[in-house]
C-alpha cells in the first residue's frame, strides 16, 4: 500500500512538472521555466518559484501563468510559493535550455572566463558591446567573423 | 524584548530598503536621456535591480512592522522626514560622470554591506542579501569602470569628475552613520557593522581612485542627518514626482 501511495505521489509530481514544462518564460518564450531552472521545487500540494533577478519584471508574470496553467490542468490545490534562497544563478539552465536558447539566436551563459560563443557561426573572435542588453539578464555583443550583433545570456 | 528587537529590524530595514528605492527613482531619471542608448538601458537596469532589491526589503519592513503596511505603503505614502536612505543616494544626477561616481560610492559600500548581511541570522534578510550581492558586483564593476575610463579620459572628462568628486565626499561619512538600533543588530549578528565595513571601502574607493588618476579630494566638513531623517531639500523633490500618482488616486488598481 505504501508503494502504491509514493507511485501515485510520483505520478502526481510527473503530471506537475509536465504542466510547468509547458509554461514560458515571458522574456524568453522558447524557454520553459523549468528549462530557465526557476521551479526549485514540486510536492504534492505546492509548487515553489525562484526569481531570477531581483527585480525582475517578468515574476509577477510567471507566477500567473503558471497560476493559470496550473488551474486549466485541474490542479487548483496546488499553492505557489516563492523562495529567494538559494539565489537562482545561470548555472540552473538546464542542458535542453541551453540549446534552445542557441537555436532562438542567444548565446548561452558560460562558466569560463573568455569570449561568448557566436549563437550564428560558433565562432569565438566575438566582443561585448554592452554590459546591458534588451533584458536585465542579457548583455549584447558582437561577432567578428560572420558581423552579426546578439544578445549572450550574462553568467550570473 | 520581541517587540523591541522588531522595532531595531524594521528600523534597519527601512535604512536599507530608503537607499535602494530613492537610488533607483534617481536613476530612473535618466531613461531616454543617457549619452547613448547602451547607457541609457544600462542605468535603467541598474535602476530595476535596485527596485527590486527595495521592494524586498520594505515589504519584509512591513511584515515585520505588522501593522498593515507593504512596501507600496512604505514607497509611496511616507513624508520626506521618515525616510531613512543615506544623503548620497538622494543627491541630483549632474552629469553622467557624478551619477556614475555616485553610484561607485554606494556599491563599494552596498557591496560589503550585503556580503555581511547575507550571514544574517534572520533568515529572510540574509536570502535577500544573496540575490542583492549577485546583482551589486554588477553595479561595482560598472561604476568603477567608469571612474576609471572618466577620470583616465580627456581633460573634460577629469575636470568633471574631479568636480563629482568635490562635490559628492561630503556624503560619504553619512553612509557610514551607525544609530543605536544598528548596533544592538550588529550585537545580535543580524547585520555588519557599518564602522567595521569602513575600512575595506575606503581601500576599494583608494585603489579605483588612484587607478582613475582622480586625487582624493581635500578634507570637507561631512554633511550627516539621513538615517535620523533630516534630508535635503532634494528628497522632497524627488518624493513630489514619485508619489505624485499614488497620492492623488489612493486606491487606484490596473
Ligand atoms: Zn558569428
Amino acid at each position: 500500500m505504501v508503494g502504491s501511495a509514493s507511485t501515485d505521489l510520483a505520478v502526481k509530481e510527473a503530471q506537475l512538472r509536465a504542466v510547468l514544462a509547458g509554461v514560458p518564460d515571458p522574456e524568453i518564450p522558447v524557454l520553459s521555466i523549468v528549462d530557465l531552472g526557476i521551479v526549485r521545487e514540486v510536492s504534492d500540494d505546492c509548487v515553489a518559484l525562484t526569481p531570477t533577478y531581483s527585480g525582475c519584471p517578468a515574476t509577477h508574470v510567471i507566477e500567473l501563468a503558471t497560476r493559470e496553467a496550473l488551474d486549466r490542468a485541474g490542479f487548483e490545490n496546488v499553492s505557489i510559493k516563492i523562495v529567494l534562497s538559494p539565489a537562482w544563478s545561470t548555472s540552473m539552465i538546464s542542458e535542453a535550455g541551453h540549446k534552445k536558447l542557441r537555436e532562438y539566436g542567444i548565446s548561452p551563459p558560460v562558466d569560463r572566463p573568455g569570449p561568448a560563443e557566436c549563437p550564428r557561426c560558433s565562432s569565438q573572435r566575438t566582443q561585448e558591446v554592452s554590459r546591458f542588453g534588451s533584458t536585465p539578464c542579457k548583455a549584447l555583443w558582437r561577432c567578428g567573423d560572420c558581423q552579426e550583433p546578439f544578445d549572450h545570456f550574462k553568467c550570473h | 524584548m520581541a517587540v523591541e528587537n522588531n522595532q531595531n529590524l524594521f528600523s534597519a530595514l527601512i535604512q536599507l530598503g530608503d537607499d535602494a528605492l530613492i537610488l533607483s527613482q534617481r536613476l530612473c531619471e535618466w531613461s531616454g536621456h543617457a549619452p547613448t542608448l547602451e547607457l541609457d538601458i544600462s542605468l535603467s537596469n541598474l535602476a530595476l535591480d535596485l527596485v527590486g532589491q527595495a521592494t524586498l526589503l520594505l515589504n519584509y519592513a512591513g511584515e515585520v512592522e505588522g501593522t498593515g503596511r507593504n512596501g507600496d505603503t512604505l514607497a509611496y505614502r511616507r513624508d520626506h522626514n521618515e525616510f531613512r536612505n543615506c544623503l548620497i543616494v538622494e543627491q541630483p544626477n549632474g552629469d553622467f560622470g557624478q551619477t556614475v561616481l555616485r553610484h561607485f560610492f554606494y556599491s563599494a559600500y552596498a557591496l560589503p554591506m550585503y556580503q555581511g548581511l547575507a550571514k544574517s541570522t534572520d533568515e529572510h534578510l540574509a536570502a535577500i542579501a544573496e540575490k542583492a550581492i549577485k546583482e551589486l558586483r554588477y553595479h561595482f564593476e560598472y561604476s568603477s569602470g567608469w571612474v576609471i575610463r572618466l577620470g583616465d579620459g580627456t581633460e573634460e572628462s577629469r575636470t568633471r569628475m574631479l568636480k563629482a568628486l568635490d562635490w559628492l565626499w561630503r556624503f560619504i561619512d553619512d553612509m557610514f552613520v551607525e544609530d543605536a538600533a544598528w548596533s544592538d543588530l550588529v550585537d545580535a549578528n543580524v547585520v555588519p557593522s557599518r564602522k567595521g565595513l569602513r575600512e575595506e571601502f575606503d581601500a576599494t574607493v583608494l585603489d579605483v581612485l588612484s587607478r582613475a588618476g582622480l586625487e582624493l579630494p581635500a578634507q570637507v566638513w561631512p554633511i550627516t542627518g539621513g538615517r535620523e531623517g533630516r534630508h535635503s531639500e532634494h528628497l522632497s523633490l524627488l518624493l513630489a514626482e514619485m508619489q505624485v500618482l499614488s497620492r492623488a488616486h489612493p486606491e487606484a488598481a490596473w
